[in-house]
């Protein structure tokens, strides 16, 4: 190990105890003392090598290699936000810069009836036992960026959808890191409650400004009651010198319907881990995913369907296009448990490798102890089928349209799965403008 | 308009075409017959630029221009369609939206405008009606879960919307019945014109009763081994290509 690795991990031990020493009496708090045990969980822990059979292939070495200025301020106005143009849309719109929430950026336009939006600080300070009902209820204690989240929770996003509300305006959660001048880092920690018979879609938009390094650290946990629908987006468009590591967490209920669709277009290493509980009977989750590493990006998912119950199903599709020297990686999870009969787990990873450089490694992994259920999955890795652009460019159609056309169809039965308007459109733009480039 | 010149190609080291010659003037139609395995489909796919053949030898010119220098886009650009045997299923792209780009690129190699949604739909309604394509295949994947013979009509539909100058039609006939048969030769005749030309593969004379060549050729082991008047389709038909092997092994 060396030294430098050393060195962000006792910096960071370090900053907890001055953090804490400045708490008073908060420190006794049942929320600090979740926060209290992450800390010696990731001290335990320390940051995964490659040793670790679930980070294998994500080396973060580089990452932990230098240091950052965690939550650092910013003068952000809106104005800088130009070229990060998502179209407008009627919707909740909630910033956060370097993991600071800015309200002054951000418009709220659903009913508190309807629905309880507001940032993870201040919903502590308005009902710290609600907040603390839900906080780090799903996580995965052997995750050591998981805990390194909880022990510096600092803001980041409380949504309660009260039981039988339907939400209309989507919520978008806009995460801009500001390394224009320096190295930053920020851990948002997002609460999504979904009360019986309720429904949202939440999307997390991740992007960077500037060029100097940036390393998001951040974890959801969503709650699904019984009932409930929840549409959940992830998309990354971030720098070549950004690192991501993110962790979604649900858990559903019976009858409770999942979609995740999770896409990163740009960044320069990025680990997604999208765990599902399926804890209830006739449940259906689904998880669709997009990556277009190049250059020398690395993106990683791993993903899990944990069935609980029995009568559930759960149905996974990612998809990848790889350039130039980029790496990617597919880990699927199923578990499908004793009690969890007549469960349907479907999962698929396809992608296309456009370079003898890059590289694609993908592992489904299927852990099944229940004997009645219906389990499929399947990967491909490929290239560009010859006959198809043989076909369309005897028609005229260069070759370089011809493949970004082929490509844009190969991604297209994920994009439509996006249900957010204004975030679909934005991903048709980038994701066409992306595959044009030769 | 195509010159071929002792034309040589071959594939995985393997000389399929072995020195074809060919002169197609403007209007003509060339029928191409001969036994599965010849050839025929090679010629097709090496004047349309496939390149997984390899050209070893003679030369071909479309319009004055070394056709063998050009890449398969600019070749369609310049004016040469080919209808595939085998047309080739793309899911996630409409057909409608395939042509609209091919139609578009086309004009722009030609340094033309590109044209509207409202002026393509216009041309291409017309186009399916000529052939009696289904609108709501149009909006199909292209090819996708097509029958054969929607597939057959797609490639007629889309030659149709190109216009091309030189059409080589590959066993565009086979397992068509004689509706959608009548309804492709129709498609070919409507473009039929004094500077439009068309090259027919076809194993069968009914398809040539309908789009009735200038000239048949019989493509054998990589040659042209005999050409002929309309008529000679007819015999072909009634005896066979056991006296053309004949011929070609007594020459020798
Ligand atoms: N991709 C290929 N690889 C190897 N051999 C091929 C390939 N394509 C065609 N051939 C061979 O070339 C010969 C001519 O084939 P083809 O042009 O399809 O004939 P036709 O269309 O007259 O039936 C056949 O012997 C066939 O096996
Ligand atoms: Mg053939």
């Amino acid at each position: 190990m060396s030294t430098e690795t050393i060195d962000l991990k006792t910096k960071l031990l370090a900053d907890f105890q001055v953090r804490e020493s400045l708490m008073n009496g908060e420190a006794s708090s049942a929320f600090h003392q979740k926060k209290r045990a992450a800390i010696h969980r990731f001290e335990e822990l320390g940051f995964p090598t490659v040793r670790n059979e679930e980070w294998k292939y994500s080396n973060v070495k580089e990452l932990i290699s230098e240091s950052y200025h965690f939550n650092a301020d910013s003068s952000l106005q809106l104005a800088d936000l130009q070229d990060l143009r998502i179209p407008e849309q009627v919707a909740n719109i909630l910033y956060f810069v370097n993991g600071q929430y800015k309200p002054e950026l951000s418009s709220i336009v659903s009913s508190t009836e309807k629905i309880i939006i507001d940032s993870l600080q201040n919903a502590y300070k308005q009902n710290p036992e609600l907040v603390n009902r839900y906080f780090n209820e799903l996580t995965d204690e052997s995750e050591a960026f998981t805990a390194l989240n909880t022990a510096f929770t600092l803001d980041g996003l409380f949504i309660h959808v009260p039981d039988n509300q339907v939400v209309e305006q989507p919520v978008i959660l806009r995460f801009i890191s500001d390394a224009r001048e320096e190295n930053v880092a920020s851990q948002p920690r997002n609460i999504i409650v979904v009360g019986k018979n309720a429904q949202v879609k939440v999307a997390e938009a991740f992007r960077t400004l500037g060029e100097q390094r940036s390393f998001t650290n951040a974890v959801t946990e969503i709650f699904v009651e019984r009932d409930a629908h929840v549409e959940y987006y992830k998309v990354q468009n971030e720098s070549e010198n950004a690192y991501h590591i993110g962790t979604t967490q649900v858990n559903m209920k019976d009858k409770s319907h999942f979609y995740a669709g999770t896409v990163t277009l740009n960044g320069k290493f990025t680990r997604n881990n999208l765990n599902i509980a399926l804890d209830g009977e006739y449940c259906d989750a689904h998880m669709y995913g997009l990556y277009f590493p190049d250059g020398s990006q690395h993106v990683d998912n791993h993903t899990i369907a944990d069935h609980r119950k029995p009568n559930s199903e759960s149905n996974e599709l990612y998809k990848g296009i790889l350039r130039d020297k980029s790496k990617g990686v597919f880990n699927g999870k199923i578990f499908v448990r004793e009690d969890a009969q007549k469960t349907n787990a479907f999962q698929s990873c396809k992608n296309i490798v456009l370079s003898t450089e890059a590289s694609m490694n993908t592992k489904p992994q299927l852990e099944i102890f229940a004997d009645d259920v219906k389990c499929s999955h399947g990967t491909t890795t490929g290239q560009i089928d010859e006959e198809a652009l043989f076909y369309m460019r005897s028609r005229g159609i260069s070759k370089n349209e011809a493949m970004s056309l082929l490509m844009y169809a190969f991604c297209a039965d994920v994009i439509s799965q996006i249900k957010i308007d204004s975030i679909r459109e934005y991903l048709e733009n980038v994701i066409a403008e992306k595959l044009s480039k030769k | 308009m195509l010159s071929i010149n002792e034309l040589r190609a071959s594939i995985e080291g393997k000389e399929i075409l072995k020195g074809i010659n060919l002169e197609v003037k403007p209007g003509e139609v060339h029928a191409i017959m001969g036994p599965n395995g010849s050839g025929k489909s090679t010629l097709a796919s090496v004047l349309s630029g496939r390149e997984d053949y390899e050209v070893t030898g003679g030369s071909v010119t479309f319009d004055g221009k070394d056709l063998l220098e050009l890449a398969a886009e600019e070749r369609a650009a310049e004016g040469i369609f080919l209808a595939f045997q085998y047309p080739v299923e793309i899911p996630g792209v409409t057909t409608i939206n395939f042509l609209k780009t091919a139609v578009n690129e086309i004009r722009k190699y030609k340094g033309e405008n590109p044209l509207d949604a409202a002026q393509f739909l216009k041309m291409v309604r017309e186009k399916a009606k000529l052939v009696s394509m289904n609108d709501s295949l149009l909006k199909r994947a292209l090819n996708e879960g097509f029958s054969g013979g929607e597939k057959k009509r797609n490639e007629i539909f889309q030659m149709a919307v190109l216009e091309p100058k030189l059409a080589i039609l590959d066993e565009t006939d086979s397992g068509l019945d004689i509706d959608a048969l009548r309804i492709v030769a129709e498609g070919v005749n409507s473009l039929r014109s004094p500077d439009r030309s068309a090259i027919v593969v076809t194993h069968y004379q009914r398809l040539l009763d309908y789009i009735v060549p200038d000239f048949v050729h019989v493509l054998y082991k990589g040659r042209i081994v005999k050409s002929g008047p309309k008529e000679l389709a007819l015999e072909l038909e009634e005896k066979g290509y056991d006296w053309i092997k004949a011929e070609v092994e007594e020459v020798g």
